[in-house]
């Protein structure tokens, strides 16, 4: 095992300060290391073989016993106590960070094989077995989530508005907690309200691109209201307080003041919420359906968007399956890059509409 | 352009709380009026009255009146927003707007209010602004920096510069110098001096030697006990009260053999 030199011998106290010994700097790493390496071993002799999920349940095991121990009897308590806590949460880091990248690993590895032109550019009308794509899918998916967008944005901001700046009392209490429960809705209720909503107008089995925007919209606004609200209690009320002196009316100074300084924050939200939306299915299943060719027109007729479609490829594949089941890990793939382009989108957003210091 | 304050019998309240109780008194034009106490008798809460800012805390209220040159402030058809206009206010921590440069900051009451000024206009106001607060030397080279790079000193005489850019009749200063150094507070303190010719000024401060050294006149304010409003217990010409005061209240605070 690994090497536990004392870097100074123990003398009592010379000076005010105690001296302890202490562990070299690359010990606690080594002896991890070293358990995860004895874990392998372990996991090979009672398996017979190379096994990944017991090596890293042994090794986090042994690795973390051997640095606490080793720290116990070197360091003292307070020390091994330190190292014991360091080794639980780095651990619980790494095995968080295992779906994630065993998640994009799988997709990366299934969609790039149909990550093609062909697909981006053509629609799956008259395509059985190979070919086809995703266009129209892509559309549908930008068309109804920019519709949800300009109908959550509006309501949500202006909720969190009159929630910071003008609510008060029974009404305030009231509208937080029915957002609080609006964040709670499963989202195939969201689908099924706007299913019925539109139903009372059309008549039953009405599938458009603008209801399923209605149903994500039922999803969005809570989380729109959450964020801005959030963000809008961040703004000093001195700012306020300096607009208000000037002589400016309570609403250009939540214009022009509370808005400007939060519109960062504000941004960033909105993407996340729109980055929430995005990959919904249940919803849009029973709203916007699912078609073959491209529909432009969420006021009319079916729309296929990337998660429905996903889910259709995947689940009746046709004959042969194989194509249908890679196209459905494309439109996975497309859906995360999408996802993650809205995050990079929040993180300028934030970066660059924050107020500036400038020294 | 500077006016005279009258208050009379005003009561103030935070919902139900008596905070402030029978206030009575003139305020000259063209003068610096002192107020003074101890911490939490009220004085902020009677300045912040006196511009309506008071009733931005929820619950807040007011009885009594506040008039001036005869115009009933609490009157029923007066805007609260007309009033700020006319009297302006400094807060005890400098609070530039952080989203605007140091030349948009100083005209922000125009640009806040949509009002149409020429490019010339607003040029001309910025650096009469700075210049009467005293700031100008220093900045007239970066206009368009952040005003939050500035230094406390510098950002307090940029809320003064804002302040009187919007022309008010009235300033009133919550602490302005508390959170600055004894040089800053100089410059701030020879600025009142100077503004004191255009303006009526109100200060709050818990510094008596700078209530001394600046103003015409000091209120004096205290609690009678704890929970209890506060009360003005003494208003008089500063060189009264700091040498021989009416009350035995204000001379223990002054001499510091409070309590």
């Amino acid at each position: 095992m690994s090497t536990q030199t004392p870097v100074r011998p123990v003398e009592s106290a010379q000076g005010p300060v105690e001296v302890h010994r202490r562990l070299p700097r690359f010990a606690p790493s080594g002896l991890y290391v070293a358990g995860i390496v004895v874990g392998a071993l372990l996991a090979a002799l009672t398996t017979g073989g190379f096994n990944i999920a017991l090596t890293v349940v042994y090794g986090a095991v042994l690795g973390t016993l051997a640095v606490w121990l080793t720290s116990r009897a070197v360091e003292g308590r307070r020390k091994a106590s330190d190292r014991l806590v360091t080794c639980l949460v780095t651990t619980a880091f790494v095995i968080a960070l295992v779906p994630l990248v065993s998640l994009v690993y799988t997709v990366l590895d299934k969609g790039l094989e149909r990550f093609d032109s062909e697909f981006f550019n053509s629609s799956m009308l008259g395509v059985v077995g190979e070919g086809g794509g995703a266009y129209h899918a892509i559309l549908g998916t930008l068309i109804v989530t920019a519709l949800t967008t300009v109908i959550s944005v509006p309501i949500g901001l202006m909720t969190a508005i009159y929630l910071v700046e003008y609510g008060s009392g029974r009404l305030k209490k009231a509208i937080t907690f029915l957002v609080d429960v609006m964040t709670g809705i499963p989202s195939i209720v969201a689908g099924l309200f706007a299913f019925a909503l539109f139903s009372i107008f059309f008549g039953p089995g009405i599938r458009l691109g603008v209801m399923g925007a209605v149903a994500l919209s039922v999803l969005m606004i809570p989380v729109v209201v959450r964020s801005a609200e959030e963000v809008l209690k961040l703004v000093p009320n001195e700012l306020r307080e300096a607009s208000y002196a000037l002589g400016v009316s309570k609403w250009r100074t939540i214009v022009k003041v509370v808005l400007r300084t939060s519109i960062a924050g504000l941004g960033t939200g909105i993407t996340l919420a729109i980055a929430r939306v995005i990959g919904e299915t249940a919803p849009l299943l029973v709203t916007t359906g699912l078609i073959t060719s491209t529909n432009m027109n969420p006021f009319d007729g079916r729309m296929t968007t990337l998660p429905v479609y996903a889910f259709y490829q995947l689940t009746q594949p046709g004959f042969p399956a194989e194509p249908a089941i890679a196209r459905a890990w494309t439109a996975a793939l497309v859906l995360i890059i999408l996802v993650m382009a809205l995050n990079i989108v929040a993180r300028l957003i934030s970066r660059f509409f924050a107020p500036k210091t400038g020294r | 352009m500077a006016k005279r304050i009258d208050v009379s019998d005003l009561d103030i309240y935070y919902s139900s709380f008596l905070a402030v109780q029978g206030v009575n008194v003139s305020i000259e034009p063209r003068s610096i009026t002192a107020l003074i106490g101890p911490s939490g008798c009220g004085k902020s809460t009677f300045l912040r009255s006196l511009n309506r800012m008071h009733e931005v805390i929820p619950g807040a209220r007011v009885e009594g009146k506040v008039v001036i040159d005869g115009q009933d402030l609490y009157g029923a058809e007066v805007d609260p927003v007309d009033v700020r206009r006319q009297i302006g206010m400094v807060f005890q921590r400098p609070n530039p707007f952080p989203t605007m440069s140091i030349y948009d900051n100083v005209i922000a009451g125009v640009r806040l209010n949509s009002t149409r000024m020429k490019k010339s206009d607003m040029d001309d106001l910025v650096e009469r602004s700075l210049k009467g607060a005293n700031l100008w030397a220093e900045v007239k080279d970066r206009l368009n920096r952040p005003g939050s790079g500035l230094s406390g000193g510098q950002q307090q005489r940029l809320c003064i510069a804002r302040a009187i850019a919007v022309e008010p009749e009235v300033l009133l200063m919550d602490e302005p110098c508390s959170a600055l150094d004894p040089i800053s507070t100089l410059a701030i303190e020879d600025l009142m001096t100077e503004l004191k010719e255009r303006f009526t000024i109100v200060i709050v401060t818990h510094n008596m030697q700078q209530a001394a050294r600046v103003s015409t006149a000091t209120g004096f304010f205290n609690l009678s006990g704890v929970g209890q409003p506060g009360r003005l217990v003494e208003f008089n010409p500063t060189e009264k009260i700091f040498s021989n005061p009416e009350e035995k209240a204000t001379e223990d605070y002054i001499s510091g053999r409070f309590g």
